[in-house]
């Protein structure tokens, strides 16, 4: 391994761990969800863009947005959670995640806050019925003071055979 | 080796100057064959070239590509020497092209990473026995060989200084290397050495002098050692650090010696060194000529310089990006309402600045269809040899320019077609004998502009397709979907397109597993092409690939449907017209179709197949845009015309692509206001429109 590829590991090794332990927080509803915050590239605001529909998707996917020049899908995480959907009003916001190099938005209520939760304070989630389709992006809560953040499991966001057959896809 | 980073850069240079050389090679092998003989000149090239690969692939440490193209050298050197009548053209030939084979594995080896361990024993036995073999046919006379060496050890060699002379606090010294003994030209080891050396060193002086003209001198170094005086600013150390580093070396010694004012120039008086860089005297009159040649050759390619494609398309995606922004500043809503008279002026020469550098940017990824074409003709030639069949190619419209991404696209689809014409199309000779023709068929590869498109002929003169064994198959395979009797001849010969569809009976080497057609149709598609055939029964095949020009930047017309904006192809739209109430029909089965000039068109609303929330629902309110693809024509309804601009096409993102499934859009772009249109895909449209 020659000087810089060395020296870029150690910088992404940092970076791994300043991000660790991170979530960015945000309420659908009345629930309050968390995100690892390496997953998060930037946080817009709903009203700033529009969303342009294409047609023949399923319901949650909104549309495209052009976010400089580079064309992003964004989801309604209400509906892909099967949530009532509601209006966007000035505080909507679409946090643009990268998963797997795949960049996404994900349109939530509000955005709240970077908190940090230490790995004894997350706990699984209940399996009593593991195979509803709720239960699927979920993989921990975690317990901050007296409330719950649940943690979404972004690899799984775009759900198992979705990301499956896009790397295959290309 | 490959994985030391320092030498990237090199191995880039070496991948991409011996690909070159290779192609340039096998044109030469494959023209001097159909003429049956080598000329001087073709001789001369071939060493040239050979010498050239050789060198670079020492120098890289590829050893076996370096003993292989020794040895073609060597086969050549001993042509351009003698230059004997009775030799075995197509038997060298062969040798070579399957050498070029070789070499090219190996270089796909390099350029993925893997081992270059590619043995190339056989063929280099097989080279030098056709060496032997030649050159007892065809004794020569003794003082031939002789007066090679006397020239050679004759000659002067200079070495381009571009640095002053040295300057005074140089010292001076003298280094012997030793190289691992069997390692193998020597020459070029040590020519490695003196290259580097160079940077940093001045007044280099070496023996044996002629190193990489006389291989001869490998004997030489392998005995006394590659002897090497040179001045430098360097301490010992250092210049003993850098002499300990030459690859696959035994030993070396290195000392400090007197200024050259007393040792060297005495003892080497016929030393000049120069400061400008010059080639060295050709030594005979006859040799003249193709060093001159190369030396144009060499000027030439310092006005060409070879970019990564990466680079050009990043380039091009920058453009986009401009002429978007451009867009941007100019119709940015705040100047609305405003007198810019000389913003105006301003924007305008922009305008006319950035039209023309993407027009530039474009032409630069423009190459000509040459190289795609000329790869047809190995292929022709090899296939010939196995089938016993006798084919002549035709090139028409070579130089027609391809947008790069393209010419990738149809290189594959073009090696099927013309496998598939002289499998099945053309016949053995005595078949064509006895119907009247030629024996040696033909095939013609044309290409020629048409409008924004490049249409690509491949026309043989074989016996043509079989319609009644297409049709057999078609009815095995289940394909028809409708009344054979309705069939017309066109949709008859489409069928071979089908995937797996073939009506050989066997499967061969070259063909008969049905997969080629099936590429072909799905390559050319993927760039929005279209692949069109025509056959007449004993008078052969045309197939046509129609294929756009560019990708990335189209001529659109903006439409809005309800708050969706949509972009029509320029090229696809025939008229757009405001319907008048008593043009439309509507029959029974609720279809809507409008009468123009006496021709019945069906009407696809756009807001009913994309589910698009609009007012305009009433055909009077709207518009009514005709478009045409393969001959169809359908007629869209939209609430209103925006504009017509260029727009930049880009893919719809992965994750979209992958969940929609449906057809009818072809990727999107960016408007000058920022906002997203879809770009349709009127083929696409056409089909949902009739499953509708």
């Amino acid at each position: 391994m020659n000087v810089n590829e060395s020296a870029g590991k150690e910088l992404l090794d940092q970076m791994d761990d300043t991000q660790k332990g991170k979530y960015l927080t945000f309420s659908l509803g009345e629930e309050i969800y968390g995100i690892e915050i390496k997953f998060v590239t930037e946080i817009v605001v709903v009203g700033m863009q529009s969303v342009t529909t294409v047609p023949d998707l399923p319901e949650y996917v909104q549309g495209i947005i052009n976010l400089r020049g580079k064309i992003i899908p964004v989801i309604d995480v209400r509906l892909r959670f099967k949530k009532p959907p509601c209006d966007y009003n000035d505080r909507t916001c679409i946090v643009i995640v990268d998963i797997r190099g795949i960049a996404v938005g994900l349109i939530v209520d509000t955005v709240q806050e970077v908190l940090s939760i230490a790995d004894q304070d997350m706990v699984p989630p209940p399996q009593l019925n593991s195979n509803t389709y709720h239960q699927r992006f979920i993989k921990a809560i975690g317990k901050v003071n007296n409330a719950v953040k649940l943690i979404l499991d972004c690899d799984r966001l775009l759900s198992d055979d979705e990301i499956v057959s896009l790397e295959q896809t290309g | 080796m490959a994985g030391d980073h320092t030498l990237e850069p090199m191995l880039d240079m070496f991948l991409f100057e011996t690909d070159q050389l290779l192609e340039q090679l096998e044109q030469i092998i494959i023209h001097s064959e159909q003429s049956d003989t080598y000329s001087a000149t073709d001789i001369n090239e071939i060493f040239r070239i050979m010498h050239t690969i050789k060198g670079a692939a020492a120098m890289m440490l590829y050893d076996n590509i370096a003993a292989l193209s020794h040895a073609i050298e060597d086969v050549f050197f001993y042509l351009r020497d003698t230059n004997p009548e009775n030799m075995d053209c197509t038997k060298l030939s062969d040798l070579i092209l399957s050498s070029i084979d070789f070499i090219k594995t190996e270089l796909k080896k390099i350029r993925e990473g893997d081992r270059v361990d590619g043995d190339a024993a056989a063929l280099n036995s097989s080279i030098k026995n056709y060496l032997e073999i030649l050159k007892q046919s065809n004794p020569a006379p003794l003082e031939n060989s002789g007066t090679g060496v006397i020239s050679v050890t004759n000659q002067q060699y200079y070495i381009a200084q571009d640095k002053k002379a040295a300057s005074t606090q140089n010292k001076c010294f003298k280094a012997a290397v030793f190289f691992d003994a069997g390692c193998e030209m020597e020459n070029i080891r040590a020519y490695t050495v003196i290259h580097e050396l160079k940077d940093f060193a001045e007044d280099i002086h070496y023996i044996p002098e002629n190193i990489m003209e006389d291989d001869s001198t490998c004997e030489m170094i392998r005995q006394n050692g590659f002897v090497v005086r040179f001045s430098s600013d360097r301490p010992l150390a250092e210049l003993h650090d850098f002499f300990g580093k030459t690859i696959l070396m035994k030993e070396f010694q290195l000392e400090e010696t007197d200024p050259p004012a007393s040792g060297e120039k005495k003892a080497r008086p016929q030393q000049i060194v120069l400061e400008d860089p010059v080639v060295k005297i050709p030594p005979s009159p006859e040799e003249g000529l193709p060093a001159k040649n190369s030396e144009i050759h060499s000027s030439n390619q310092q006005s060409m310089i070879s970019v990564n494609v990466a680079k050009l398309d990043r380039l091009m995606d920058l453009v986009g990006e401009l002429v978007i922004s451009e867009a941007l500043v100019v119709q940015n809503p705040d100047l609305r309402g405003l007198t810019l008279d000389n913003f105006n002026k301003a924007a305008r020469q922009q305008e006319k600045i950035i039209s023309e550098l993407q027009d530039m940017v474009m032409s630069v990824r423009m190459l000509p269809l040459t190289t795609t074409f000329h790869k047809m003709q190995r292929i022709i030639r090899d296939m010939c040899k196995k089938l016993g069949k006798d084919v002549q190619l035709e090139l028409i419209g070579e130089t027609t320019e391809v947008d790069k991404n393209i010419i990738e696209h149809i290189s594959d689809p073009l090696m099927h077609l013309i496998r598939n014409a002289i499998d099945h199309g053309i016949e053995t000779a005595e078949e064509r004998e006895a119907a009247g023709k030629t024996a040696s068929g033909k095939i013609t590869l044309e290409a020629k502009n048409s409008g924004s498109d490049v249409i690509i002929l491949i026309t043989d003169d074989g016996r043509g397709l079989n319609k009644g064994k297409i049709l057999d198959r078609a009815r095995q395979k289940g394909l028809l979907h409708k009344p054979e009797n309705e069939l017309t001849d066109k949709e008859i010969y489409n069928f071979i397109f089908a995937p797996g569809f073939s009506t050989q009976d066997k499967v061969t080497e070259f063909s008969g597993r049905g997969v080629g057609m099936d590429v072909v149709t799905k390559n050319v598609n993927s760039v929005g092409g279209l692949v069109l055939i025509d056959s007449v029964a004993g008078e052969g095949t045309t197939i046509s690939l129609k294929i756009p020009l560019t990708l990335s930047i189209i001529d659109g017309m903006t439409i809005r449907v309800g708050n969706v904006r949509y972009t029509v192809p320029i090229t696809t739209i025939r008229e757009s017209f405001k319907p008048q109430a008593k043009e439309i029909i509507n029959d029974p089965d609720r279809n809507e179709m409008i009468m123009v000039r006496g021709q019945c068109y069906p009407i696809l609303r756009i807001h009913r197949l994309f589910k698009v929330t609009t007012s305009v629902t009433d055909f009077t309110d709207g518009i009514i845009i005709m478009v045409e693809n393969e001959d169809e024509v359908l007629c869209l309804f939209a609430d209103e015309l925006l504009g017509q601009q260029q727009v930049v096409v880009k893919a719809l993102p992965p994750y979209i692509k992958n969940i929609r499934q449906a057809e009818g859009l072809a990727g999107c772009t960016l408007l000058g206001d920022g906002s997203i249109s879809l770009i349709l895909d009127i083929g696409g449209m056409m089909r949902r429109g009739y499953s509708l």
